[in-house]
Formats: structure tokens, C-alpha cells, sequence
């Protein structure tokens, strides 16, 4: 990991899930979806993503289960590749480069090794299906050029295309017609919709498509919400249509079951409808799904349904119209003017999601942690409506605190401003609404933060606002009797000269407060509320401002509209100095000195990290994306890297995330995706499936050497020594006894809990192990085996220490020994 | 185009019925529709939908109950308890489908039993309804009976085994009717919603025969109840309460894309049903069963174009005439003096005088009538009401002369030898001197009414006459015929006049031909010979056969000039047809003088303003 290369700007996860439909395995088990340039398999019953399929270089942009062996899955991407997964290993099995960008995949068990892909040849608009030979060979890398035209001029998404009847035809719509591709006949009908230039039909072009999977008919969505059934389409003249409408706008997907006795549909009204026979007045519902539905699909064996929504969600549904699971990834249909922020306690990602909620998303495992309602009133979906806006969030008192502001402006004259601070209930687990103000401000509030210093008694909060205040928030004891309750009330109000405050920032020990007012910069001391000095650049509005931090927490920083970043030196009160940088995002890393600042040009957007005592940077990323980046945050790692190289030791203690105008979260990262993937979880799945045989006992300890080496390296850098739950021996008895001769839950309860409770010494956990195994004793051989092994791992731990190592070998050697006795060893004799 | 003083009558109080039963006949290309007034229309739909005839049987609506009794002269069939509402046979004639109340009985014509008694579900969205009416069945040649029923389902039952093969739910209220196509191939049903379904049998694959039932369209161009429907090989068509007849042709089975693939909604009568004494200023309205007098109102102001003028006296409601007996009126008329009023039904013809005393009407029938005026299709008076034309349904023109208070017999016309075609049209010149008469399709006679004989036979043309008018001075007979044709035939030279060839010659404009309601009235300005007045449903037109015709390049629906426009522009784009839609949908429209215009309107809102209410359905967004 030492010898790095180059950095590299990569997108960590937080991709829509809801950018294709979503694939089922044949057995329901696992559901298959594209997230950026991965593919992650869910399994359906825990909601857990159980691997992420990584390999292509840009956005995978259709997955399909190979026809002749559903265990695989074929995959394509804008890198021009094919590829074909073992998905239950999560394997790279073969790659086709096909060259061209891929837009969608369709693959046909008739049609032998080939599948069909959606390309654009010569113009940009112009997308043609075509089908792909796959050549057979043993290489790794194919070379599969053999493309043969099958539809031109077509929707570039794979929604407006459907094979029919074991792909006896192909149906595509664009616009305002249907056209049906017969393969045997080698025809095209076109059906186009007559009334399309009628003023009153204006809106009924077509959206999507899905064929019956055992007649033939087609069914179309259309733009004003209507769906039609077409049935004896391969004559162009008989042809004819049934009309089914219950949606009010467009018809986003439709899809048939799997006998085709019901056809899904779903749109902007957020509810999945099934109807019965195609029969308009024979239909089922399913409402409040929350968002609209992006894509329905349906699983092989047809029990389960999972729709995709624009809330970048996806929910798994019983065939009986029961929502059963929920994957939410980053919802990402919203403007962000929260920022991005980072929760203290869960390490979260927090930032706008719903409307009108906060969500905490987490990083490491790209879903969405909860949700958060800060405004709590229902959302009414319609165009038009001026909804309530959460505009701002800070967490306070490493997270104790939230405060959060929303507002609603209807009319120039008409603000309505709340804010609300929220504390941390740990008994619940989750924020409580402790102080709700009403109008803070007579204005938008531009900027609120806490200061954060460790010494500081009493939890403070700075509020700035256009209204030329800045108001000074402290908690206090509630007008309660008991003296109790707490609510936070306002403190002081500062302004200067009846400016704009539009930034505020305290430094880490909490003894100043800076406030910029358009122009100028002023420090307030922040014991007695008093003005210390002004600095006044007259380089433009103040946008950012930070203290520096560590040994540079002399030192101010200010960045300005007209693109001059300065740096003040606190203890001279002077300008130290200045650059020309129009910064967009100023961010100070919380774990070290510097701080991270994002200019904006016409190019793209430019990276300079460098710290407040020398104006020269320590990092430039060029051009890290073609659009403008709106947010960004350091987050810190969990375990520290450790970059050799200069330019990249900002990158050691914390890790920097930042947030485009489309909304994709990308990061810095130095290895190559292979990497990245965790083995762990490998190893762990392999292991389960290793038959008792002698050899698995000398592999299976060679393994878990190798592990607890991991685990001890990993456990020198936490504070907090976690035991690994597969050490435990009741959780081992627990799972693995079975279920008829285990005794009631009510007494393995305590038992469990105490073997989750940390041991103040070593020698209490090798105390729990033997206790187990004398109540156990009558427990089959499994479990006692269990025990054993559990004991090992104990006393490796222990080798580590370096004492009785002989001893302590033979010892478990010795138990080992008297194993082999009750192994099974009837698969000698049938060798 | 000339200003004229219009009346614009809408007291005319005429709703149409409703239709009851709608039968089509693949041979002649002709459709059967009875109203629930009990009169039988009968369109020929290959003459751009004309309505040829119309028979008032017995003038009382009749339920058809046929029960098993009614055949019991055949075969006695088993007894059902409840009654039967619809009945089909089998197409090899072997079995009858009957449907009744909650159940369908299959019986054996050989043996008179019946073989199976199929239940049908009472449930209706969940809820039991108190009972389900089977409004009509179809039986099929393959065994498959199809019912309807008051529960808004569509079944498909199997008559060998009496078992339910496939239920349809498609309407929220009765479905009320059902009509097979002859190849049974597709059908359609009607529902009280007023939403016509059709149901198509397409293959199920494109590669196996096996083929089933599809519900494809929904066609709602109903308010009401829809009654009847009739499935011709290129047309669903479908009628109902709210008295429009719909005819909707199938696009698929359309070969070239002309005007006969649009859709047609006959709403109004294609006949005369006002006519007018010009000289009083007296409209006499025709209904099912009564007469009714009017007298126009009258106005002192003056006023400039467009506006509307106060009436100083009201219109006068001077006379309601009942008939005697069920039957329905046929036809009537008043004489231009306004001093007779002639009427007929389908059994008697009556005359009756009318003398104006003041404000005091007084009413006189004439009695003993000839027994040969028993029927008349269609009554004329002569321009100075002193003769009479009566036009019987045996093809004969008879003339009578009017007394004051009497009548004399003065000759009968008849038919030519072969043809038993009735006249339904007539026309006098305004000197008494010709009288033309006109049947469905063999041509228009003319009589010389002085010398009484037959003057000469306009050629027979392929469609039907639709109006005829005899213009005064030249004794122009102007014919217009139901393709929109329109011809002007020279009584004394026996010959179509130039303006007429070079009309064919030319051809009409083609916005003029795609118009879909027949012209219905032809008259004449007395002042100006060159203006042919004609109006149809929704337009009034005056042909100004001194300016050029228009081509298919030219307007043909010239706005009104705007009166600040140079002479020359409008010089320029004037051509022959000055075609006004302001009033409409018209009834009648006549001249009365020289500066002023009578027009009889029915605004369609005053009509579903009378029918019962409809189906309430929730409308999305309401």
C-alpha cells in the first residue's frame, strides 16, 4: 500500500440505485442493481449489500442474468465492456470489449451467445439496438466485435425496449410511436399514435414499454398517464389497443409478472398498481411508497416485486403487495444547502434529504443510517407549491447537539424563519427536539455554528443573519421549578454598523469568534462579547472564513467573492497574506493544520490543500471535476493511512469528500478498486463452507492466525477493545446448536449478554469458554468442537505475549489430538 | 350576400326520442332504427347515411316480452319462472340462449328443454345487488354464449357445459346492449354510461391458432343509456336515450382514408318538420302527436348590422292541434295563405280551416275525405292556396282543388308502370304551372299541373333526392341530392341549365361535398333570380350564380366581410357560395319577404336539457 501512485478522484459510493432496473437472481435471493460504476448484490431478506461487483471503468448501465446459467451475471458499462460475473462469489468471470459506449443490455435465452446492446453510432441522438456476438474462448479479455443491426433510431433508455414472447419480436417506442421488430419474419411495424398532433392528445407520447410474457401483446405507458395494450400488432392494419388509465401524469414503468396474469405499473404518484387480467376495473394498489416509482422489475420466479424510486430507494415487495424490504441509498433529489456535515457520535454523513428531513448516511457502507424529520409536517408532492426548506445544520458538543433552521418564503415580504435545536437522547438513541425559535431573525439566516472548544462549560451557538444581527444562543436552565429542563435562549446580539453578517466561525479553543460583515471581518471576544479588532480587505464579500487550526490557529482565513483568499495573523492583527483563488469550498481539516479550498474556473474545478502559516499549497489537484463542486468536508479515518509521499500526507489523518452541482459525492483515493474491496468478508464466507476434515483444522488455524494478526494490529489503534463476535463462545453455541436441543432463550439470555460485556481481564473470558462447556457437555460433538477452537484462538492470543508457548501448544495440540478421534474420517475409505 | 331582418325562432319545443332498437342489413347496406315514440327510420348508409324513410306503425311503444309462450305454437319449451329479457339463436338454428333474471337458459329447439340454466353472479364490485338483469345474450356458432347484464359484466359462457368461460367488469353501471359481427369476429356492447366497448377475438401468439377475446376500445360519444347496437362490416353503431345515432366506422376495416371514416352522429331528423305561411308570418311545428301554430313577433326598431333587436310583440302561441288516435303525425303542412293546415298520419289525412277573426282563431276540419287520401308521405299547397298536392305512400300525386270550405278532387298522378317507389318530396313553381315530385332514387318527375300530365323525368341519379324547389319566373327546378350534389334542371327547356353544367363540369368545392347533414330546404329571393337560398343543419348558404365558383385553392367558409375592407379584396375573394353558420343547429330557414328571414334553431342544450339525467360518473380533478 506504500508504493503509490497517482490520486485519483473516485466516486465512493452514495450512485443511484434507481439509475436501471433493478435484476433479481433466479431464486430470489438477491437482487442485483447498478450504483455508479459498480454492481451491488442485495440479498433480499436482510436488506445487506453481500458484494459489490467492481471492474468497470465508468458507469454500469444495464445488468442482465445469463439466460443459460442463472448463476452469472452479464453486465455493461459506458466503458464499451460486457462482463460476466459469478455474483454468489462475487468473481470476474470473462470481460467482452465490445468498444462503443454501452447504454443498455437485453439478453434472450434464444439467442445463442449473443446479447443485445443499445449504442450510438454517428449522432448524438440517434440510438440503434443491436446484437452482439460473444465469441467463445477460455482468455479472460474477449475481443467481441461482431455487432449486427437490429433497431434504428430508438430511446437510448432501456425501459422504451422489450423482447416479447421468447423473443419472437423486439418492441421499441420513441416519441410518438411503437415500433415491433419480427426476428423470424425479419419485418418492422410502426404504429405511430395519430392524434399526436392534436393540441388535446399533446401529451400522449409514449414513455415506456413491457411485452407479455406468453401472448403477444405489448403494453405501452404514455405521457398522460394512460397505458396501452396492443394486440395483434404483426398485422399493421388489424392492429388494435385497449386503454387502461388510473395515473394522472406520466407512466414512469410498467412490467408483466411472470405468467403475465398482471401488469405493474407505477409513476409520480408514488403507488405501485397492479391490474389483474388488464382489466381497467380489476386493479390493486399499493400507495405511499414516498417517491415516484422509477422502474418496477419483477423477480424469475415471481414472488417478489422491487420498484425503484427517485429518492434513490429501492423497496422489495411480496407478491401479495407488501412492501418487505427497503435498500435507501443517498437521496439525492434535492438541492443540498445544508452542506455536507459529519455526526460526531455515528460518523455519519449528514446533509439534506427528504424534503424536509436530514439524513445520515454512512460512508463506509453506502446506505442511509435514518432519516431525521426536521420540519414534521407532510409533504404534499405538486408542482408549484413553495415547500418549507431546511437551509441549514450544525451539530455541536461532538454531537450532543443539532441545530437545524428552515424556512419558507412565500412572497418577498413574507419569511417565515424557525430554527430548532435538538439534543441526543441516548436512551432512544436518535435526536429530541428540545428548543423549537420562532423567527431567530428578522432575515435569512446566511450561517450558524457552535463553538466547539473542549473546555468550554456552557454549549454556545452563533447565528448570522442578513438582517445585520448576530445573535449569541447559550443553554440555559428552563423557567422549571425542578431546574430540569433546559432550553437555549439568546444571549447576546452583536452587529456592526448595520452590515450583512454573513459568516461566523470560532476558533478551536473557543476564545474568539470571528463574524464577517459583507466586507469585513470582525473578532469578538468570546467571554465578554466585546469587539477585539477589525480586519477589512476590501477585496469583495466575505464568503468562507476559517480559524486555522493546531499550530496555526493564529492564523484567520477569509476568501472573498472577487477571488482573494487572505490570511490574518491574529497576534499582529495584519495581513499575512493573500492569494487570488476564486474558492467555492473552504474546508479546515479537524485533524490536522490544513485546510482544503476548491476554486472554481471555467475549466472545472481546481484542489489546493495548504496551511495558514505559508501561503504556498501542499497539494494542487487539477481540473478534479468538469462541473462546480458545491460542498465539501474532511472526514476523519478510522484508521490513520500512511503516505509517504509528501503531496499526499494531508490525506493520512482524514479523508476529503466533496459533492458536485449533480450531486455526485466523489473522494480522493489512491488505490486502484481492487483494492479497496475488503477481503474479509471473502475469507469469512469460505470458511463457513470448509468441510471438518484433518485439513481443515491445519488450514483453519493457519487462517485464523492470519487473522487475529489483522485483528491485533487493528485493536492497537482503538481505544475500545471490541471482542470479534466470532470469538465468543456462547454466540458460537448459540448459532450453531441446533435449534431443537437448545435450551429457552430466557436462559441462554444472560449468558449471552454476559459474553457481549468487556472482561477487565483476559483470564475472566477464558473463564466463560469453560463454564459453556461444562453446561454444554451433553451438547453434541459440533458444539464441543466449537469450544475447542474457541479455546485455541484464546491461547494464540496468548502466544502473542510470548510465555509457556510450548506448553500452551501442546496443550491445545493435545485437544486437538483427542478431536481427530470423533472426526469423520469415512470420506478416506471412499477414496 | 344581402342583409336581411332574421327571426330567430327557438321556441320550436322538438326533442328528438330515444332510440330503442338499431338493426342493420348486410344486403341492402341499410339500418333499422325505432324510437321509443315507436317510429321506425330507416338510413341507407351507403347514400352518405341518409335517412330515406320514416313508418309510424301504431304510434305507441311496444315492449316486445317475448316469453316461451309466444313460440308454444312450435314447441313447448320449459317453463322459465321469470320473464325473458333477450334471446339469441344459434347460428345452425339448433339451440336459443335466453336471458332473463340472474340466470341464462340454454334450450334445445328439437326437444323444447332446456339443457343448461346458467347463474350468474349477483355480486357487483363486492356488493350483492338485489338482482342481475341479463340485458341481452349472443350465441355464437362455436357453443360460446356472451351475455350482458345489469352488473356491468361481459360473459363469455360455455353453452356444452353451461360453465363460465371469462368475465369482463367494464362499466360501473347496466350493460344494456350487444351486437355480433357476421364473421364473429368482434363485437360490441353499449352501457348505460353511455360508453360503447368493442371487443375484438385475436390470436393469442402470432404462431398458435388459439385465439381469445380482448376488450379493445372505449368509445363514449354517448350521454345516456346506450339502448341499441348494430355491428356492420365496417361500423360499430350504437343509439340510446339520449337520441343520437352514432355511427363510428372500425379504421381497420377502412380501405382508402376518405370522409366515410369519420364519424357520424345523426342527431336531427333529415326531413321538414316546419313549415310556414309567409304571408301571415305563421310557423306550423310538427310533433309525435300534436301541432303546434305560432305567429312570429315583431319589432318597430331598426338597427345596424349584427344587433340584436327588442321585440314590440311577443311571439303568439295561436294554436296546439292533438291528434285523434295513437298514431303518429307523418307529415304536415300549412297553406302560404295560412288559412290551411293539412296533416297525416299513418292511417288518415286530415284538412282543417282556419279563419282569423282578430286576435280569435277559429278552427274547422274539413270532413269526408276521399277514402284514397288515407296516408300521405308528403302534403304541398300551391303558392296562391288553391290547390293541394298530396303525395300517398302507393306512388300516386293526387290534386285537389280548395274551396272555401270544401275540396274537389281534381286528378291523381300515377306512378309510372313498374315502379311502386312512393313520392316523398314535392315542389310547386310559384305560378302553379309545374309540379315536381321525387321519390327515394328513380328520378324526379315533372307534371304539368295545368294541362295535368307528365311533363318530363329529370335522369335518376345514384343518391337520393334530399330537396327540391321550383324557382319562380324560370321554372328552374333545383335539385339537391344527399352526396351534396346540387343541380338545376330547366322545366321548360327539359334540360340541365349552363350553370349547372358547369358546375359538374367544375365540381364543388370539397369542403362543400365533407359536410354531413343533407340539405333539407331550397327557396328563393323573388327579387334577385340569380340566388339559390338552401340551408342544411349547421349552415345557410346563398349560391350567387352570377359570381365565380369557388375552386378547392379558395375559402369556401368566407368569414363575414369586415365592412372597413376595400371593394377590391372583396371582389377578389367573393365566389358563389356565401355560407353563413350563425345559426344553428338549423331546423328550418325560410324567406318570409324580401328583407327578411325566418329561422328555426334547437340549440342542442335545450334538448339534453329535457332528457332524464345521466349516470353520475366522478370526474378526476372535480
Amino acid at each position: 500500500m506504500v508504493e503509490v501512485e497517482s490520486l485519483r478522484v473516485v466516486r465512493c459510493g452514495g450512485s443511484e440505485l434507481n439509475f436501471r432496473r433493478a435484476v433479481f437472481s433466479a431464486d430470489s435471493k438477491y437482487v442485483f442493481c447498478v450504483s455508479g460504476d459498480f454492481i451491488k448484490v442485495y440479498s433480499t431478506a436482510t436488506e445487506e449489500c453481500v458484494h459489490i461487483l467492481q471492474g468497470h471503468r465508468n458507469l454500469v448501465t444495464g445488468i442482465q442474468l445469463n439466460p443459460k446459467n442463472h448463476l452469472q451475471l452479464y453486465s455493461c458499462s459506458f466503458d464499451g465492456m460486457i462482463k460476466l460475473w459469478d455474483y454468489i462469489d462475487g468473481i470476474l468471470i470473462k470481460t467482452f470489449i465490445v468498444g462503443c459506449k454501452l447504454h443498455a443490455l437485453f439478453t434472450l435465452a434464444c439467442a445463442e451467445d449473443s446479447v443485445f446492446v443499445i449504442i450510438n453510432k454517428e449522432k448524438p441522438d440517434v440510438f440503434q439496438l443491436v446484437s452482439v456476438k460473444l465469441p467463445k474462448s477460455s482468455s479472460q479479455e474477449i475481443e467481441a466485435k461482431e455487432l449486427s443491426f437490429v433497431l434504428d433510431y430508438i430511446n437510448q433508455s432501456p425501459k422504451c425496449i422489450a423482447f416479447g414472447n421468447e423473443g419472437e419480436y423486439v418492441a421499441a417506442v420513441r416519441d410518438f410511436y411503437l415500433s415491433v421488430y419480427f426476428f423470424k419474419k425479419k419485418t418492422t411495424s410502426r404504429f405511430t399514435l395519430s392524434s399526436s398532433r392534436n393540441k388535446k392528445h399533446a401529451k400522449n407520447n409514449f414513455t415506456c414499454v413491457a411485452c407479455h410474457p406468453k401472448e403477444n401483446c405489448i403494453a405501452t405507458g404514455h405521457g398522460d398517464g394512460k397505458i396501452r395494450l396492443w394486440r395483434n400488432f404483426d398485422d399493421e392494419k388489424k392492429y388494435t389497443y385497449t386503454c387502461l388509465h388510473w395515473h394522472h401524469d406520466l407512466v414512469m414503468d410498467l412490467a408483466f409478472s411472470v405468467t403475465g396474469s398482471s401488469l405493474l405499473s407505477g409513476g409520480r404518484e408514488s403507488v405501485l398498481v397492479e391490474w389483474r387480467e388488464a382489466a381497467e376495473k380489476n386493479k390493486e394498489f399499493l400507495p405511499r411508497l414516498g417517491a415516484t416509482i422509477e422502474h418496477i422489475s419483477v423477480s424469475p420466479a415471481g414472488d417478489l416485486f422491487c420498484t425503484s424510486h427517485s429518492d434513490n430507494k429501492m423497496i422489495i415487495i411480496h407478491r401479495n403487495l407488501e412492501a418487505s424490504a427497503v435498500i435507501q441509498g443517498l437521496v439525492k433529489d434535492r438541492n443540498i444547502f445544508t452542506g455536507l456535515m459529519i455526526d460526531p457520535r455515528t460518523k455519519a454523513l449528514v446533509l439534506n434529504g427528504k424534503p424536509g428531513h436530514l439524513q445520515f448516511y454512512s460512508l463506509q457502507s453506502d446506505k442511509q443510517l435514518y432519516n431525521l424529520d426536521i420540519t414534521q409536517q407532510e409533504y404534499i408532492n405538486d408542482y408549484g407549491l413553495i415547500q418549507i426548506e431546511l437551509t441549514k445544520a450544525a451539530f455541536g458538543c461532538y454531537g450532543n447537539w443539532l441545530a437545524t433552521v428552515e424556512q419558507r418564503q412565500e412572497k418577498e415580504t413574507e419569511l417565515e424563519l424557525q430554527m430548532k435545536l435538538w439534543t441526543y437522547n441516548k436512551k432512544t438513541q436518535g435526536f429530541v427536539l428540545n428548543t423549537k425559535v420562532n423567527m431567530p431573525h428578522e432575515d435569512h439566516i446566511t450561517a450558524l455554528c457552535f463553538c466547539n472548544a473542549e473546555k468550554s462549560e456552557n454549549p454556545t451557538l452563533v447565528t448570522t443573519s442578513k438582517d445585520g444581527h448576530f445573535k449569541v444562543w447559550i443553554l440555559t436552565d428552563d423557567s422549571d421549578i425542578y431546574k430540569k429542563a433546559v432550553g437555549w435562549t439568546c444571549d447576546f446580539v452583536g452587529s456592526y454598523h448595520k452590515y450583512q453578517a454573513t459568516n461566523c466561525c470560532f476558533s478551536e479553543d473557543g476564545s474568539l469568534l470571528a463574524v464577517s460583515f459583507e466586507e469585513i471581518v470582525t473578532i469578538w471576544d468570546s467571554e465578554t462579547w466585546e469587539l477585539k479588532c477589525t480586519f477589512c480587505q476590501r477585496a469583495g464579500k466575505i464568503r468562507h472564513l476559517c480559524f486555522g487550526r493546531l499550530t496555526c490557529s493564529k492564523y484567520l482565513l477569509g476568501a472573498t467573492e472577487n477571488g482573494i483568499l487572505c490570511c490574518w495573523n491574529l497576534l499582529s492583527c495584519a495581513l499575512e497574506w493573500s492569494a487570488k483563488l476564486n474558492v467555492r469550498v473552504m474546508e479546515p481539516d479537524p485533524n490536522s493544520e490544513n485546510i482544503a479550498a476548491i476554486s472554481q474556473s471555467s475549466m472545472g474545478s481546481d484542489l489546493f490543500v495548504f496551511r495558514p502559516s505559508e501561503p504556498r499549497p501542499l497539494y494542487i489537484q487539477k481540473n478534479i471535476s468538469r462541473e462546480e463542486v458545491q460542498w465539501g468536508v474532511f472526514v476523519p479515518r478510522d484508521v490513520p493511512e500512511s503516505f509517504t509521499s509528501e503531496a499526499y500526507q494531508w490525506l493520512n489523518r482524514s479523508q476529503f469528500y466533496f459533492l458536485t452541482k449533480s450531486q455526485s459525492l466523489l473522494t480522493f483515493s489512491t488505490q486502484s478498486p481492487e483494492e479497496k474491496l475488503t477481503p474479509t468478508s471473502k475469507q469469512l464466507l469460505a470458511e463457513e463452507t470448509l468441510p471438518t476434515t484433518p485439513f481443515y483444522f491445519i488450514l483453519g488455524k493457519h487462517r485464523q492466525q492470519q487473522q487475529d494478526d489483522k485483528l491485533n494490529e487493528a485493536l492497537k489503534n482503538e481505544l475500545v477493545q471490541l471482542p470479534l463476535t466470532e470469538n465468543i463462545p456462547a454466540i458460537s453455541e448459540l448459532l450453531h446448536t441446533p435449534a431443537h436441543v437448545l435450551p429457552s432463550a430466557s436462559f441462554l439470555c444472560s449468558m449471552f449478554v454476559n459474553s457481549l460485556l468487556l472482561s477487565k481481564e483476559t483470564k475472566s473470558a477464558e473463564e466463560i469458554p469453560d463454564d459453556v462447556s461444562m453446561e454444554e457437555e451433553k451438547e453434541s460433538v459440533d458444539s464441543d468442537e466449537e469450544n475447542n477452537f474457541t479455546e485455541k484462538v484464546q491461547d494464540t492470543n496468548n502466544t502473542d505475549l510470548g510465555k509457556d508457548i510450548i506448553h500452551q501448544l501442546s496443550k491445545s495440540e493435545e485437544k486437538e489430538l483427542r478431536k481427530f478421534r470423533k472426526v469423520d474420517y469415512s470420506w478416506i475409505t471412499a477414496l | 350576400m344581402g342583409e336581411f331582418k332574421v327571426h330567430r325562432v327557438r321556441f320550436f319545443n322538438y326533442v328528438p326520442s330515444g332510440i330503442r332498437c338499431v338493426a342493420y342489413n348486410n344486403q341492402s347496406n341499410r339500418l333499422a332504427v325505432s324510437r321509443t315514440d315507436g317510429t321506425v327510420e330507416i338510413y341507407n348508409l351507403s347514400a352518405n347515411y341518409f335517412q330515406e324513410k320514416v313508418g309510424c306503425e301504431d304510434g305507441s311503444v311496444k315492449l316486445f316480452q317475448i316469453t316461451p309462450d309466444k313460440i308454444q305454437f312450435e314447441r313447448n319449451f320449459d317453463r322459465q319462472k321469470s320473464r325473458i329479457l333477450s334471446l339469441s339463436w344459434h347460428p345452425a338454428g339448433t339451440h336459443i340462449a335466453a336471458g332473463s333474471i340472474d340466470y341464462i337458459s340454454v334450450f334445445d329447439v328439437k326437444s323444447g328443454s332446456a339443457i343448461h340454466k346458467m347463474l350468474v353472479d349477483r355480486q357487483y364490485m363486492g356488493v350483492s345487488k338485489r338482482k342481475c338483469i341479463i340485458w341481452g345474450v349472443a350465441f355464437l356458432s362455436d357453443g360460446t354464449v356472451i351475455s350482458v347484464d345489469s352488473a356491468g359484466k361481459v360473459q363469455f359462457w360455455d353453452s356444452a357445459t353451461g360453465t363460465l368461460v371469462k368475465n369482463h367488469l367494464i362499466a360501473n353501471a347496466d350493460v344494456q346492449s350487444i351486437a355480433i359481427s357476421d364473421q364473429e369476429d368482434s363485437f360490441v356492447v353499449g352501457t348505460a354510461e353511455g360508453t360503447v366497448f368493442h371487443f375484438q377475438l385475436v390470436s393469442v401468439t402470432s404462431s398458435s391458432s388459439e385465439k381469445q377475446w380482448v376488450r379493445t376500445k372505449p368509445f363514449q360519444h354517448h350521454t345516456h343509456d346506450v339502448r341499441a347496437v348494430a355491428h356492420s362490416p365496417i361500423a360499430l353503431i350504437s343509439g340510446g336515450t339520449d337520441t343520437h345515432l352514432v355511427i363510428r366506422p372500425l379504421m381497420e376495416k377502412v380501405e382508402v382514408k376518405n370522409y366515410d371514416a369519420a364519424l357520424r352522429k345523426i342527431t336531427f331528423p333529415h326531413r321538414r318538420l316546419v313549415s310556414c305561411a309567409k304571408k301571415k308570418q305563421l310557423l306550423l311545428f310538427q310533433f309525435a302527436h300534436h301541432l303546434e301554430l305560432w305567429r312570429l313577433g315583431s319589432t318597430v326598431a331598426t338597427g345596424k348590422n349584427g344587433d340584436t333587436l327588442p321585440l314590440s310583440k311577443n311571439a303568439d302561441h295561436l294554436l296546439h292541434l292533438k291528434t285523434k288516435g295513437p298514431e303518429n303525425i307523418i307529415c304536415s303542412c300549412i297553406s302560404p295563405c295560412g288559412s290551411w293546415i293539412a296533416y297525416s298520419t299513418a292511417s288518415r289525412f286530415f284538412l282543417y280551416r282556419l279563419n282569423y277573426e282578430h286576435d280569435n282563431i277559429n278552427l274547422q276540419r274539413v270532413s269526408k275525405m276521399p277514402a284514397f287520401l288515407r296516408s300521405a308521405l308528403q302534403i304541398l299547397f300551391s303558392e296562391d292556396s288553391t290547390k293541394l298536392f298530396v303525395a300517398s305512400n302507393q306512388g300516386s300525386v293526387h290534386v285537389i282543388r280548395l274551396l272555401e270550405g270544401s275540396f274537389k278532387h281534381l286528378h291523381t298522378f300515377q306512378p309510372q308502370s313498374g315502379t311502386v317507389e312512393s313520392m316523398c318530396l314535392l315542389a310547386v313553381s310559384p305560378d302553379g304551372n309545374w309540379l315536381a315530385a321525387s321519390g327515394t332514387s328513380a328520378g324526379v318527375h315533372v307534371y304539368n299541373v295545368k294541362q295535368l300530365k307528365l311533363h318530363c323525368t329529370v335522369p335518376a341519379y345514384n343518391f337520393p333526392v334530399t330537396a327540391l324547389a321550383i324557382a319562380p319566373n324560370t321554372n328552374n327546378l333545383v335539385i339537391a341530392h344527399s352526396d351534396q350534389q346540387v343541380f338545376e334542371y330547366s322545366i321548360p327547356d327539359k334540360q340541365y341549365t349552363q350553370w349547372s353544367r358547369t358546375i359538374q363540369k367544375q365540381g364543388f368545392h370539397h369542403l362543400w361535398l365533407q359536410r354531413d347533414t343533407p340539405i333539407t330546404h331550397i327557396s328563393f329571393h323573388p327579387k334577385r333570380p340569380m340566388h339559390i337560398l338552401l340551408h342544411d343543419a349547421y349552415m345557410f348558404c346563398i349560391i350567387d350564380k352570377s359570381l365565380p365558383l369557388p375552386n378547392d385553392k379558395t375559402l369556401l367558409y368566407n368569414p363575414l366581410p369586415p365592412t372597413n375592407e376595400s371593394d377590391i379584396i372583396r371582389r377578389r375573394t367573393a365566389h358563389a357560395f356565401k355560407i353563413s353558420k350563425k345559426y344553428k343547429p338549423l331546423l328550418f330557414m325560410d324567406l318570409l319577404d324580401e328583407r327578411t328571414l325566418v329561422a328555426v334553431e334547437r340549440p342542442l342544450d335545450d334538448i339534453i336539457a329535457q332528457l332524464p339525467p345521466p349516470i353520475k360518473k366522478k370526474k378526476f380533478g372535480t
